[in-house]
């Protein structure tokens, strides 16, 4: 048994060296979307199948624009959080490190890739 | 004294020997519903960079969207989406200490599957 009160033992953080600030920013970003999923949905929902220029109309007013362009910050770095939960669960070593690499470029690349055009429709 | 109980912590179950029950149904159905709706991001992002490029690619990645095969796979999405965020919420009930008897945790999961297709429903009948 190790001399080492509770306090000691959560001074470096635990073995992440991050504390429970992973689990936070999930909690956070979800509670987040509870209100961003609403709007996304029923701004984006009427969308579809409309003509090219009333989308871009529509996805040029502040509402629609805004509720997208959150849906995409908060909603893939929600999934580049969760992803990477599923990942240490189900792989090991390496492979571990490499499938953490490539799902938060491929999180981050999808944001920006979404952003970007809808500034363009935007703008 | 503080380090009493580590390594006596309880295990998770072993998903092979363990019996199928609502509460583990319910989780790993969370887990899956999140990762497949990178799928439905994925075509949300593409019609976005479709409707930035021009009208011609817009109606091409609009008609593939909104044909039988599209308008499955987003109602699916929906679905999945309301299913995560009701899952959601139960993590976020269970965080503040609440609910977590089992009779609790499966009235909650009955309120996730039921409450799923209700929004889904709805969303489609709104939208």
């Amino acid at each position: 048994m190790a001399l080492m009160t509770d306090r000691k033992r959560v001074i470096g953080l635990g073995s992440a060296k991050s504390g429970t600030d992973h689990f936070w920013k999930t909690t956070v970003t979800s509670v987040a979307l509870l209100v961003i999923v609403p709007m996304f949905l029923f701004s984006f929902g009427p969308l579809l199948g409309e003509p090219h220029e009333d989308v871009v109309a529509a996805l040029g007013r502040p509402f629609p624009a805004v509720s997208a362009a959150l849906m995409l910050i908060v909603g893939f770095y929600h999934f580049r959080l969760g992803i990477q939960v599923v990942i240490e669960d189900y792989v090991q070593g390496l492979a571990r490190k490499i499938a953490i690499i490539v799902m938060a470029c491929l999180s981050y690349g999808l944001m920006a890739l979404g952003l970007v055009s809808l500034a363009q429709i935007a703008l | 004294m503080a380090d009493v109980n580590r390594g006596n912590r309880p295990l998770s179950p072993h998903i092979q020997i363990y019996r199928p029950q609502l509460n583990s149904m319910t989780s790993i159905l969370n887990r899956i519903t999140g990762i497949a709706m990178l799928g439905s991001a994925l075509l949300v992002v593409w019609w976005l960079v479709a409707a930035a490029t021009g009208p011609e690619y817009f109606a091409t990645v609009d008609w593939l969207m909104t044909s039988f095969i599209g308008d499955l796979i987003m109602t699916l999405s929906v679905l999945a989406l309301w299913y995560h965020t009701l899952g959601g919420v139960r993590h976020l009930v269970w965080d503040m200490g609440l609910g977590l008897e089992t009779d609790d945790s499966d009235k909650m999961g009955w309120g996730i599957i039921i409450g799923s297709f209700a929004l889904t429903f709805l969303t489609i009948i709104a939208i």
